[in-house]
């Protein structure tokens, strides 16, 4: 359970991901708005409350929790909470996806501290990160391993080749979550390809699953309690969210998905995430 | 003993379990092929760090990825056409992208699963493993070079390898003595008229060639290409100056191959070169290997009249 204060951080520190997705983005400059600020959220309570053995001055410690988007075009909200952790400096964030920056379009060990893998041609993530906890498993190392997968992304026949690995390899240091925002590059999936059941499907692969809302700090830090608690199987949570969330014009719609703002709606977000950072009490 | 035949698939599993006990690190991983390829030796020995992964090649190179980026030293194996193609953007995007130690072992490749035809021959993996840049491709000749190999690469070398296994026992050739080198040429055999460079299945055909040539007045050397990627154009320069024919010779598709990479390496020095190879087709079933490889036109006889038709 977190107390207020841990609370009020976490809250706070998901209004700066998304004020620092939005500092990437400036009128004109494509990204993915979309599916980066609707895992901001999952990803203030990671690595900002439950990820252990974060380092920048050691970014290979062995024991150290890993995170992997296999939704690696959602990057951005990754650069936005490995800056305020100091995995790299905070002008690196106006230099994304420029030939001089660290930050590349899509996650890049080589060049940017912090990433964990190679992603971004989708469906590749778990299997990675199955792989990296049956490594820690053979090195007796109580570090986790998490996964952030898109919905779309579950098209992808690997990730269920990877969701019958897991539970055969009984990973119960492996935890995935599915950013359940319902929209991918073309549209709503329901229309696009719509893949239903998906905790149903999770389940009968052998996964505990849990589905929560995916905006809500304490459901996701208490689901991450049920999944340490849960011994013997890998645990997915299947977190309900909202594409683009925070930012009206954008939530639930595909035409963010990949897109650059214009002046007014990069005004707009400004003011958005001022007004969040400043609800949440944040003073940084 | 040099002229006997001995399995390449055997040296693989046999060297697995050598240099696992040697290296904690080594993990291997499976996609229900194991007993073909050997690697279920490894199995036996270590199970806790032998990961059957089903029928599933494509999990199995990304998981691999995800054992190397945690300082594991994986060994994949399966059949060349589902080591290669199959996986291929895993490969790709997994593995190669950001250069992770991951060995891919390509077992019964080329035409050697003679039965099985051409879903499971693969003449186009060297072609896809190539282009991949930080990708390491060898094709070792024999058993023992396969050994030698796998010595070299337990070592690590800052990025995968591609290894390409023939399923056919093969002639011995090379010296269990001689130091090996990846990204070295050898040359078995001297001659000064023409040179074949050759690999896998093809050096001891270039071999009973170049004796029945000897036997016509015909002085050919033969180079054994067992490192394919990094090509040492070094090596290809010195084994080929003076000499008045150029052949290569491989069980693999004539576009893209080792006949590519040579004439890739040597497109700025006017040299004629003749590719023996497989005619930009699919494979097929067989009753026997060497039957099969007569049809494709990969015995000494094919050797000698493509030296003969290059020497004009």
């Amino acid at each position: 359970m977190l107390d207020n204060k841990e609370l009020q951080h976490l809250r706070q520190m998901a209004a700066v991901i998304r004020s620092n997705i939005i500092e990437m983005i400036p009128p004109g400059k494509v990204g993915h708005l979309g599916g980066s600020s609707s895992v901001a959220d999952i990803l203030s309570v990671l690595y900002f409350h439950r990820m252990r053995g974060l380092d920048p001055a050691s970014p290979h410690n062995p024991d150290r929790d890993r995170l992997v988007f296999s939704k690696g075009h959602a990057v951005l909200a990754q650069y936005a909470a490995l800056v305020e952790l100091g995995y790299f400096p905070r002008s690196e964030l106006k230099k994304v996806k420029t030939l001089d920056g660290l930050l590349q379009g899509h996650p890049d060990i080589d060049r940017t501290p912090g990433i964990e893998a190679v992603t971004g041609s989708l469906g590749q993530g778990l299997s990675i990160c199955c792989g990296m906890a049956m490594a820690l498993r053979l090195d007796k190392s109580p570090a986790k391993v998490f996964c952030i997968a898109g919905d779309g992304e579950l098209a992808e026949g690997q990730i269920w080749e990877a969701a019958m690995a897991a539970p055969v390899y009984n990973l119960d240091n492996l935890c995935l979550f599915v950013d359940l925002n319902g929209v991918q590059a073309t549209g709503p999936t329901k229309d696009v390809f719509p893949i239903t059941h998906i905790p149903a499907k999770f389940r009968s692969f052998g996964w505990n699953v849990i589905e929560i809302d995916g905006h809500s700090i304490e459901a996701i830090d208490a689901a991450l309690d049920l999944a340490d608690s849960t011994k013997g199987v890998p645990t997915c949570i299947v977190a309900k969210t909202v594409k683009g969330k925070g930012f009206p014009f954008a939530e639930g719609n595909a035409a963010f998905h990949n897109a650059a703002l214009n002046e007014e709606q990069y005004a707009e977000c400004c003011r958005i995430v001022n007004e969040m950072k400043k609800e949440t009490g944040y003073e940084g | 003993m040099k002229g006997e035949k001995a399995s390449l698939r055997k040296a693989y599993g046999d060297s697995l379990v050598a240099l696992g006990k040697k290296d904690n690190d080594i993990v291997v991983l499976e996609a229900d092929l194991g007993k073909s390829t050997m690697s279920i030796e490894f199995g036996k020995e270590f199970p806790e760090r032998y990961f059957q992964m089903g029928i599933a090649e494509q999990d199995m190179v990304s998981v691999a990825a995800g054992l190397a980026l945690t300082g594991k030293k994986p060994f994949l194996s399966t059949f060349a056409v589902f080591a290669s193609g199959r996986p291929y953007d895993q490969i790709r995007s997994s593995v190669a992208i950001p250069s992770l130690p991951v060995v891919i072992c390509g077992s019964s490749a080329g035409l050697s699963d003679f039965g099985d035809g051409k879903t499971h021959q693969s003449i186009d993996d060297i072609a896809i493993m190539r282009v991949l840049p930080h990708m390491t491709v060898l094709s070792p000749c024999d058993a023992v070079e396969t050994e030698k190999m796998m010595e070299a690469l337990s070592k690590g070398i800052g990025g995968p390898a591609y290894l390409r296994i023939n399923r056919n026992d093969l002639p011995l050739l090379t010296d269990p003595e001689e130091p090996y080198q990846i990204g070295k040429m050898n040359m078995m055999r001297d001659g000064s008229d023409a040179v074949v460079f050759a690999t896998g299945v093809m050096v001891s055909r270039s071999l009973e060639a170049a004796e029945e040539l000897g036997r016509k007045g015909i002085s050919v050397r033969v180079v054994n290409v067992s490192t394919i990627k990094p090509l040492s154009r070094e090596d290809l320069l010195r084994y080929s100056d003076g000499m008045k024919a150029i052949v290569t010779a491989e069980e693999h598709s004539i576009i893209g191959g080792l006949g590519g990479a040579v004439c890739e390496a040597l497109s700025e020095t006017g040299k004629r070169i003749g590719i023996i190879g497989i005619n930009d087709e699919f494979g097929r079933s067989a009753a026997g290997y060497e039957e099969l490889l007569d049809v494709y036109g990969l015995t000494a006889t094919h050797v000698c009249s493509k030296v003969i038709e290059m020497l004009g």
